[in-house]
């Protein structure tokens, strides 16, 4: 094909990181997406900043603080080693992890304004049919929320395939580990004739990315339809 | 049997209301808006939580203030058709039929799912999604599902106020039918006097937070409450009687009414049908003396129970017209020259064609 071996390691490891990233912080999204629509707590708006805060941090900056907790000597990272035997820094996970930090705003955000738009009034209905807390978050709330849910995964593994500065600073870079489609076309910029590669390492970028965001529009305008909207 | 004994304070509105129920048939909660009908509604479903009172459904106690005792809204299984019909978008009508019926208990099942269907005539919206279906469609599911959630008690918010009146003539049917064959009590909040008139079988008059009457269709319909309620002009006793005759060739139908009768535009009623008619209080003319050479097809002789001012040129008069009531208002001049005092004898005339529009089928006949 167009792409050289090493080229194709990357790509499909931006896949695999962006997946990863996405599956680790979906579920914690929907429940802070909730916990910050539903729930009035003291500190709601300090946690709300807090959350939000890698949109407006430099990525090094997030990249420099993952490695301080979970570097090897860190107490989250020697903790897991202890417990799990799972290595965060130099490994693919690592850059997941990176990735995940980094969308989180994101997905949170269009997680949380679909669960705003979720009509309070079909939550008593199924409460006064017989629903519980936890069987109506599954059966009503959840699905009506779909929109959001899908719209934010999307833009977050979109976003996550061209995640940088966390990755290189918390995972370093790692040809087959780490090296995602950012960090060859950045190494490929700095080599002397890296010039055709990073071309191409552009093109994938753009054109991943641009899919991604077609497909959330195509799946949140089905969905959409689906619920008669 | 329901009863409620509730005080809720919301802002500077204040509700205090208290009454009981019957096992079965249809209590309307009527008033204006805004008189706390909703909120009634929301405290006994659990949606709202009273400041103090309670709340018995048979021999269960849902709330009670001084044992601290609070059923959470999905285990009192109260079905609840809300003001808006709030179908869930994501299911098809089926799921939304089965939705409570699902987290019903076995042993509690009382109404089975090809039962509503057929009642409600479902048949061909079962396979459609909410958005597919007129208002009056969307709330004829949204009665099967709190139907279908085997409910001991039914709770219905003004199920026909958003609909046109062509939309509410084809729900109508549906609403009586139920309360004809459902065994549990329904409690049905309105603001408009005509469903109270064609459905309740008791009536619980609300007016700002608190219960100022209660009692049957006809009992309530004479109380001078209603006035401010339902306006001056459409006050009027309702009796309530059997057809005892049927004219063919007049096609009128005689109603005994008290120790008279009253003849009535009713087509196709049926001789031994019982049917309440509401007899405007504005409409009744009053004679002290039989009258004569009249075109009024209706006259029933009675006496002045009470006599009950209503504006400042106007009275309102009970009549007994023996095992039941009327109410006619009369100016206060025609009254002074009559000499219309209470236990006088008169005979009240009403013209069989005001009476259109205000016969009604009576519950249960």
């Amino acid at each position: 094909m167009l792409l050289t071996d090493a080229e194709w390691v990357a790509v499909h490891l931006s896949l695999t990181v962006a997946l990863r990233s996405v599956l680790m912080s979906l579920p914690l999204a929907i429940a802070i997406a909730w916990l910050l629509a539903r729930r009035r707590f003291p500190g709601r708006t300090l946690f709300d900043a807090f959350v939000h805060l890698p949109l407006v941090l430099p990525p090094v900056a997030v990249g420099y603080v993952l490695l301080i907790l979970f570097g090897r000597h860190g107490p989250l990272g020697a903790a897991l080693e202890r417990a799990f035997g799972v290595q965060l820094i130099f490994t693919r996970n690592g850059a997941a992890l990176a990735t995940a930090v980094m969308t989180f705003p994101v997905m949170v955000r269009a997680i949380r304004i679909s669960l705003d738009a979720v009509d309070r009034g079909l939550e008593d209905a199924a409460r006064s049919l017989g629903a519980g807390a936890f069987d109506r978050f599954c059966t009503i709330t959840l699905p009506l929320m779909m929109p959001g849910i899908l719209a934010g995964v999307i833009t977050a593994f979109a976003a996550g395939l061209g995640e940088f500065g966390a990755v290189i600073t918390f995972v370093s870079n790692i040809p087959g580990e780490t090296r995602t489609v950012p960090l060859a076309l950045y190494t490929a910029l700095q080599s002397p004739n890296g010039n055709a590669s990073a071309a191409r390492l552009a093109v994938i970028a753009f054109t991943l990315g641009l899919t991604g965001l077609l497909l959330a529009e195509l799946l949140v305008r089905r969905v959409h339809r689906r619920l008669g909207r | 049997m329901l009863s409620v004994r509730l005080k809720k304070r919301q802002g500077a509105f204040e509700l205090n209301i208290a009454f009981e129920s019957t096992a079965s048939g249809l209590v309307a909660l009527f008033g204006r808006s805004g008189c706390g009908k909703t909120t009634t509604v929301n405290l006994i479903a659990g949606l709202l939580r009273p400041d103090e009172g309670s709340i018995r459904l048979g021999d269960q106690v849902l709330y009670d203030s001084d044992t601290g005792i609070n059923v959470p809204v999905e285990h009192r299984r109260i079905g609840y058709m809300f003001q808006e019909p709030r179908l869930f978008p994501h299911l098809s009508v089926l799921g939304n039929l089965r939705y409570g019926d699902k987290r019903a208990p076995r042993a509690a099942r009382h109404i089975e799912l090809d039962e509503v269907v057929e009642l409600l005539g479902l048949a061909p919206l079962v396979g459609r999604r909410a958005w597919q279906l007129s208002g009056g469609e969307k709330r004829r599911v949204a009665l099967g599902r709190a139907l279908l959630s085997q409910p001991r008690l039914l709770l219905l918010d003004e199920p026909l106020a958003a609909l046109d009146a062509a939309r509410r003539e084809e729900l109508m049917p549906y609403l009586a039918r139920l309360r004809d064959r459902l065994s549990i009590p329904v409690i049905y909040v309105s603001h408009e006097f005509d469903e109270v008139l064609r459905l309740a079988t008791h009536v619980v008059l609300l007016d700002a937070g608190s219960v100022v009457a209660q009692g049957d269709v006809a009992s309530v319909s004479r109380r001078p409450e209603l006035r401010a309620i339902v306006g001056p002009e459409a006050i009027g006793a309702v009796v309530e009687g059997e057809i005892e005759a049927l004219d063919a060739t007049s096609g009128l139908a005689r109603v005994r009414v008290g120790e008279g009768s009253l003849s009535i535009e009713a087509e196709g009623a049926r001789v031994g049908q019982r049917v309440r008619v509401q007899l405007l209080a504005r409409e009744l003319i009053l004679a002290v003396e039989p009258p004569r050479g009249l075109s009024v097809r209706n006259c029933l002789r009675g006496s002045v129970r009470s006599i009950a001012p209503d504006d400042a040129r106007s009275e309102l008069l009970e009549i007994d017209i023996g095992g039941a009531s009327v109410v006619a208002r009369v100016t206060t001049a025609a009254s002074a020259e009559l000499a219309l005092s209470v236990g006088r004898t008169v005979w009240v005339l009403v013209k069989t064609v005001s009476l259109r529009g205000r016969v009604y089928q009576a519950v249960g006949g």
